[in-house]
């Protein structure tokens, strides 16, 4: 996520750490690059220097120069314009209204449909809602079934019709919602220009008829310059209550992610990090300013880890950690949980300084596979039992899963490495058994 | 019957129109850096500089344009303004035309008894699945006898979208339903339009961001499997794109085709955007040929992209 744009702000900061000693001239340098960062990232010419006047103007008043830390304090200063500039708080979606009526809006190919099934997991998993979610795209083919097989996929009902009215549909879904004490109607719309009079006719109709407690404008965030036009003129019609930047996991710029906030005065509620149905994050200004500028995220990675986290799990893995029943079984219970936190080069990002290192190394996202491969080859009994998987039980794992016997040898050992280490660490007073195994081997 | 050729009237209006945004937006900004000038100088350049830049032309490609015509004037000692809009015409005109590859005058192929295959690739919501409708209804009224292949088998319904297409263009399609193996699915589809003399055979693949590498080298799997079925398929690995992508557009292209050797373009939704400058940018910058563009929402408004008739339109 915006590696560029990281890669540049540290080539900006580079000028003042580098230095023992700061002057003015070295901070100008350092605002330029930084200025000349913000514009390669599609950063329109006049905010990025208004961003720098801002930024200098602070640090003049903080007295940067004669500071202890004065590259600790810029770095700082233009951390926090950065969040001020995306937002400065996070913003939560309203659901106060019952039935509390979300509309979606966006152009062809934002990604309202997957947007629209994934908010409606969020609000059902994390704020514990039920939700109908409304296909009121009538005009692309298979939109609504598009809709339809997400609503399955995450256990949310759809409301469809074979109207061709949708305005009539988005009324009938609230008035079913309020039939059946449904919490929360989110309303698909279908993809329009905003130069088409007609359409945006119509949703200007579909709002108007339903009064929505939160209209929502999906974009893409790849959508360089021209998402900040498209989210002005669709303002000018809706007065939407929010922005959703999606596919913010290809390589954008981040051009609209940083302006979008300044020129509309709407703030970013949600970014879209990932094909899979839970990755949806609020977005935080604060948490994101941090990460472009290469310091991580942990706050989001702890969450993450918190979400994923089982108390009664955990307590179980201790115990069999500490009488070594720990087995290929937990094991692939440990990978499975790591996968279902996000998606690997993500997490990586949120460690600071990481993100740094990983410019231009791809993880792959497959990482665990030949690992999970090897561990389905095995029966239930080498799974309990690792260190009774023989030489010709590894020649027939190899063959079941297509990898090599090297590769099952490799695995075998790590595990058997890994059961040791966790052991010691979490022996305490059984570091003497611990021993005892070795010396036994 | 079909050969209709490609500059029919309503054909141009189409165009007229779709870059009308992009007109406006170049022209009115034109005309303002020139006020209260007689001579391009300096000034005028730098102003024309920003303005192709912020069109999407993207910042090589206006270097060169802007160097063109700054020849054009150390040659002829004096350049009216009146003159400039006719210039920058000319010179990127014969920008485009020095990327010399062969474009097409209409949706028919070389003869060949084999079927010829078009593989659609691009990253998520570009619009691959609609163009794709629009080139089967295209080549279906030029005569040709079309196959299509589902092998986008993970966006939800992206099967179901593809055979009301099929349906409503009256062509055939090959599916294998949701979740199946997208190679397999264009193995299929192959077999099938051998067997059945298909001209086209047009394959979908799912949306994927080019950043990510598994989903790239599974794009390379279903290309290699095709050439099972017929040694020089695909013939055509088409790249969609979405001229309002803007600049991202160029990095997709240079994935894309490292994962895949994409052979064509086609750019969507010019008709939404004030940014059409990209298709000068991209077609100057990469040696594939833009040969579709998407100029509206109905099924003949893709295009078979020809320089010459873009250049004038934008100039008119």
């Amino acid at each position: 996520m915006f590696e560029n744009l990281s890669e540049k702000f540290d080539k900006a900061f580079k000028i003042l750490k580098g230095q023992g000693k700061i002057t003015e001239i070295n901070v100008a340098e350092t605002l330029k690059e930084v200025r000349k960062a913000l514009i390669d990232a599609d950063v329109s010419y006049a905010i990025a220097k208004e961003f720098c006047d801002t930024v200098k103007q602070k640090a003049l008043g903080k007295n940067v120069l004669t500071s202890l830390e004065p590259g600790q304090l810029m770095v700082k200063l233009v951390q926090d314009e950065l969040a001020e500039l995306m937002g400065g708080e996070t913003q939560d979606i309203n659901i106060k209204g019952s039935p509390s009526i979300i509309l979606i809006a966006g152009l062809q190919g934002s990604g309202k449909t997957t947007f629209s099934a994934k908010l409606a997991n969020y609000l059902k998993t994390k704020k514990g809602k039920s939700v109908l979610l409304t296909a009121g795209d009538v005009y692309r083919p298979a939109a609504i079934n598009q809709l339809q097989v997400l609503g399955e996929q995450i256990g949310v009902e759809v409301y469809t019709e074979d109207s061709k009215d949708p305005v009539q549909i988005a009324k009938n879904a609230v008035q079913r919602a309020k039939d059946k004490g449904i919490n929360i109607v989110i309303v698909d719309t279908a993809g329009r220009l905003a130069i088409d009079e007609d359409m945006m006719n119509e949703i200007a109709a579909v709002k108007a008829a339903i009064n929505p407690q939160e209209t929502l404008f999906v974009v893409d965030s790849m959508t360089g310059q021209d998402a900040v036009n498209t989210a002005k003129a669709f303002n000018e019609r809706l007065d939407y209550n929010g922005v959703v930047l999606t596919k913010l996991d290809g390589d954008t710029r981040g051009g609209a992610a940083l302006t979008i906030k300044h020129i509309v005065r709407k703030p970013i509620k949600f970014v879209g990090i990932g094909e899979k149905m839970d990755a949806l994050d609020i977005f935080h200004p604060e948490r994101m300013a941090s990460r472009i500028l290469g310091m991580g995220d942990i706050v989001s990675l702890v969450e993450r880890a918190q979400e994923q986290y089982d108390e009664e799990e955990a307590r179980k893995l201790s115990k069999k950690i500490k009488t070594n029943e720990f087995d290929f079984n937990d094991f692939l219970n440990q990978i499975n949980q790591i996968k279902k936190m996000g998606n690997i080069k993500d997490l990586m990002g949120m460690i600071p300084g990481v993100g740094k290192m990983m410019k231009g190394i791809d993880i792959n996202e497959d990482a665990f596979k030949g690992i999970e491969a090897i561990i389905g080859s095995m029966t239930p009994f080498e799974r309990e039992n690792p260190l009774k998987i023989d030489g010709s039980r590894r020649k027939r794992i190899s063959r079941g899963s297509g990898t090599s016997i090297e590769d099952v040898n490799r695995l075998l050992k790590q595990f058997e490495e890994t059961r040791k280490a966790m052991k010691m660490m979490s022996g305490g007073g059984n570091k003497l058994n611990a021993l005892k195994n070795l010396k036994r081997r | 019957m079909g050969f209709f050729s490609f500059f029919t009237k309503d054909k141009k209006e189409t165009l007229d129109k779709g870059l009308e945004k992009t007109k406006i937006n170049v022209f009115s900004r034109l005309s303002k850096a020139i006020v209260g000038k007689s001579k391009v100088d300096e000034e005028v350049l730098d102003n024309l500089e920003q303005i192709l830049v912020e069109s999407d032309v993207g910042v090589e490609t206006t270097l060169k344009i802007i160097q063109r015509i700054e020849v054009r004037i150390a040659k002829d000692k004096y350049l009216g303004t009146s003159e400039l809009n006719m210039i920058l015409k000319e010179e990127i005109a014969e920008l485009l035309q020095e990327n010399s590859i062969d474009e097409r005058e209409n949706f028919s192929f070389p003869n060949s008894s084999e079927p010829y295959v078009i593989m659609v690739v691009g990253v998520n919501g570009v619009g691959k699945t609609t163009t794709i409708g629009k080139l089967a209804y295209q080549f279906n009224q030029a005569g040709k006898k079309v196959i299509l292949g589902a092998a986008d088998t993970f966006r939800a319904a992206a099967v179901d979208q593809l055979t009301i297409w099929a349906e409503r263009v009256g062509v055939e399609i090959v599916s294998q339903g949701m979740n199946a193996d997208p190679a397999s699915v264009a193995f299929d589809t192959l077999k099938s339009a051998v067997a059945k003399k298909a001209d086209v055979v047009i394959i979908d693949t799912a949306g994927r961001l080019h950043n990510k590498v598994g989903l790239m080298n599974e794009l390379s799997k279903i290309r290699n499997v095709m050439k099972k079925v017929i040694p020089n398929a695909p013939n055509e690995v088409l790249l969609v794109l979405d001229a309002s992508t803007g600049q991202n557009a160029i990095e997709q292209a240079k994935q894309f085709t490292a994962a895949t050797d994409v052979n064509a373009l086609a750019l969507t939704k010019l008709d939404g955007t004030a940014k059409g400058g990209v298709v000068i940018g991209i077609s100057d910058q990469f040696k594939i040929p833009v040969r579709y563009i998407g100029l509206g929402e109905k099924m003949e408004d893709l295009q078979l992209f020809n320089r010459k008739a873009f250049v004038d339109s934008l100039f008119e």
